[in-house]
């Protein structure tokens, strides 16, 4: 007679270990070396939750503390590996197989580590995908998790970063596997239920909030006049023509420009209540101005960000919250929010090749996916029509037939053509092929696919990637954007002339955009202290942000 | 310091009647553009003064296309440059030109 409950009965083993070091569900923080030894086998699929932004610090560090002879061989699947337990783990061999999403403070070392046979490389996912993996062929036996707070049952409060935690909690908890928290405080009443308790197996009093990045803040001080051009360039040219309401931007400076140019270029065009209405974007300090004069009417939010908490809680209208007032983020369905309700992504790279892969792998770093390849996706499933959607279709295939023509999203790059340390983002080979020689990867880590990107826009135009109809004119309208990059200088003039009057290129001047605007003058908000202005003293900046 | 001068030939003459402008700033990564009249109409002279050596092809891929895509003839331009990135150089470039055509 076959046993059909070996997973209920092994995770019924592990509590019963567990509670040897619990009082009720609550595990004191000084036993939690002996308690995770107890609770983990060697060989487990573990989650530790490492997440965008929120880490679950305390039971990292207890994590690197086992005994590698008790607990060993542990296959790591998290999204993010950001701190330095997370790898410490795998050089004394606690840790031995690792799939996650994203890595970027880890980048360098993850690279050598794999490089050196250290770690055993599973596959870099996007989040979306490897949640998607938690509930099929990953499913965690053990999930270490991080909350704001907890009640004697079990009951969790996330705050604003709930972000991965209700994703990882239903696929550990419901797959029958150990769910073990760590919170800053164990209260007698949690504001929100995040988590329910009977999905939460031990709590564990960290006694001090979960760590948390700030990712999203970007300095309106180091703004370039470059950055401004592009910026406007992508709202004259494409924010506007296509009439984009859903989207989501990216976190890099271009994109921050946009920001703070649309209570002012965008005003001034009379785009206010025809772009940029609602988002699927985490909630970025250099909106505020924005939100403030009414061009956003809803934001849904992957993650949250520091100093936002309070702005957030008194624009209840704009943001998710709870019947607690705070921000309720959720990463797994603002992805999916993203990849098939917005009509645009709009986000920077490192690297883009003559096809329009585009990649951020420079050098020996395996710095993970995290959400873009996703949001710079075309979503084949979806069926749902809008203005944008079906233009971008219809430049596309402008011959087929329309009702049984696929709508396209807008997937832009936008950067200058020179980045940090002038390195040119227009190369001829993406260095992650490098990267995929050297570790001997089946797939080179490409962020977005050439094939999903509609527009590239540098400061010297917008190339329409959607009106190319072969491999010459898509290179060509490439090169014919890449500035003075070797990529750019290579270009065929006369090719380049034809695809300019096609509108395949377009410069600025073709676009009726004054250089001369291009100033910082333009940006409403020229530092963070102008942003925590613009929001009444409700956004309360990180202090390596505060400079006054 | 490396000092280059391009004489070009030019498409269109510069617009408005103003005689001098200045646009930029020397700074590091940034450069300062004057521009005067003076010139044929069908002529621009530029002066560069740069502290980065080994860049004269760069320079004169930007500066012929300006002279091409720009109404810059009749101009004499100077430019004190502080290392700029040609995308910077380049959109300087327009800004002087379009700072000619405003009134002053």
């Amino acid at each position: 007679m076959r046993d059909w409950n070996t997973k209920g009965r092994d995770r019924q083993a592990r509590l019963e270990a567990g509670l040897r070091f619990a009082t009720g569900k609550i595990v004191a923080a000084q036993d939690l070396v002996a308690f995770l030894e107890a609770t983990l086998r060697p060989g487990d699929r573990v989650c530790l939750e490492g997440d965008n932004q929120k880490q679950a610090d305390v039971l990292a560090k207890a994590l690197a503390k086992v005994d590698p002879a008790k607990v060993n061989g542990l296959h790591m699947v998290q999204s993010g590996v950001v701190l330095p337990e997370h790898l410490d783990i795998f050089e004394t061999g606690i840790a031995r197989r690792l799939d996650f999403s994203y890595s970027g403070p880890q980048s360098a070392r993850i690279a050598r580590m794999m490089f050196g046979g250290q770690i055993e490389l599973g596959a870099v996912h996007t989040y979306l995908e490897l949640f998607a993996r938690y509930f099929i062929d990953l499913t965690p036996q053990v999930a270490l998790i991080a909350a704001v707070s907890a009640d004697k049952d079990g009951n969790l409060y996330t705050g604003p970063n709930t972000e991965d935690t209700p994703t990882v909690v239903e696929a550990t908890s419901f797959g029958k596997g150990l769910v073990i928290a760590q919170v800053g405080e164990i209260v007698d009443r949690v504001p929100r239920v995040d988590i329910p308790a009977d999905q939460v197996h031990f709590v564990v009093d960290a006694g001090r909030p979960f760590y948390v990045e700030p990712l999203f803040t970007r300095d309106p001080a180091a703004i370039t006049e470059t950055q401004i051009l592009t910026a406007m360039l992508a709202i004259k040219g494409l924010y506007a023509p296509y009439g984009v309401r859903r989207l989501n931007h990216g976190i890099g400076f271009n994109t921050a420009a946009i920001e703070l140019l649309l209570p002012t270029y965008g005003e001034r065009l009379g785009l206010k209540g025809k772009v940029c209405t609602h988002w699927a974007l985490n909630p970025h300090p250099t909106l505020i101005p924005a939100i403030e004069s009414g061009w956003v009417e809803q934001i849904h939010c992957f993650g949250s960000e520091v100093g936002m908490e309070d702005y957030m809680r008194a624009r209840p209208d704009i943001f998710f919250t709870g019947p607690d007032g705070s921000l309720r983020s959720n990463r797994a369905f603002c992805q999916t929010a993203g990849l098939y309700a917005c009509d645009m992504f709009i986000g920077s790279t490192l690297q883009i090749d003559l096809a329009g892969n585009s990649s951020t792998v420079t050098g020996g770093r395996v710095a993970g996916f995290g959400g873009a390849p996703n949001m710079g996706s075309d979503a084949r499933g979806r069926r749902h029509p809008s203005a944008p959607w079906l233009r971008a279709g219809q430049e596309a295939d402008p011959d087929g037939p329309p009702p049984l023509r696929r709508g396209r999203k807008l997937v832009v790059q936008i950067g200058e053509t020179f980045g940090d340390g002038n390195a040119p983002m227009f190369v001829e080979r993406l260095g992650a092929l490098d990267l995929a020689d050297k570790l001997d990867l089946d797939l080179a880590p490409v962020m977005v696919y050439g094939d999903d990107v509609t527009h590239i826009v540098t400061e010297e135009g917008i190339a329409n990637l959607l009106l190319c109809r072969d491999k010459d004119e898509r290179e060509q309208a490439i090169r014919g954007v890449a500035g003075y990059t070797e990529v750019g200088r290579a270009r065929d003039r006369t090719m380049v002339d034809r695809l300019r009057e096609r509108k395949v290129i377009q410069r600025p001047e073709d676009l009726g955009i004054d250089p001369l605007d291009a100033d910082r003058g333009l940006l409403v908000a020229h530092s963070i202290k102008d942003l925590m202005i613009a929001s009444g003293g409700l956004y309360r900046p990180p202090s390596r942000f505060r400079n006054w | 310091m490396e000092n280059l001068r391009y004489e070009l030939s030019t498409t269109k003459p510069a617009g408005g009647t103003r005689a001098v402008g200045l646009v930029g700033v020397v700074a590091s990564g940034n450069l300062e553009v004057l521009l005067e009249r003076g010139e044929a109409p069908d002529r621009c002279v530029i002066d560069i003064a740069t502290p980065a050596h080994g860049f004269a092809a760069l320079w004169q891929a930007v500066t012929a296309d300006f002279a091409v895509r720009m109404a810059a003839g009749g101009l004499r331009i100077t430019i004190n440059d502080g290392g700029a990135r040609p995308d910077t150089v380049a959109l300087r470039l327009a800004q002087g030109v379009h700072l000619m055509e405003k009134p002053e």
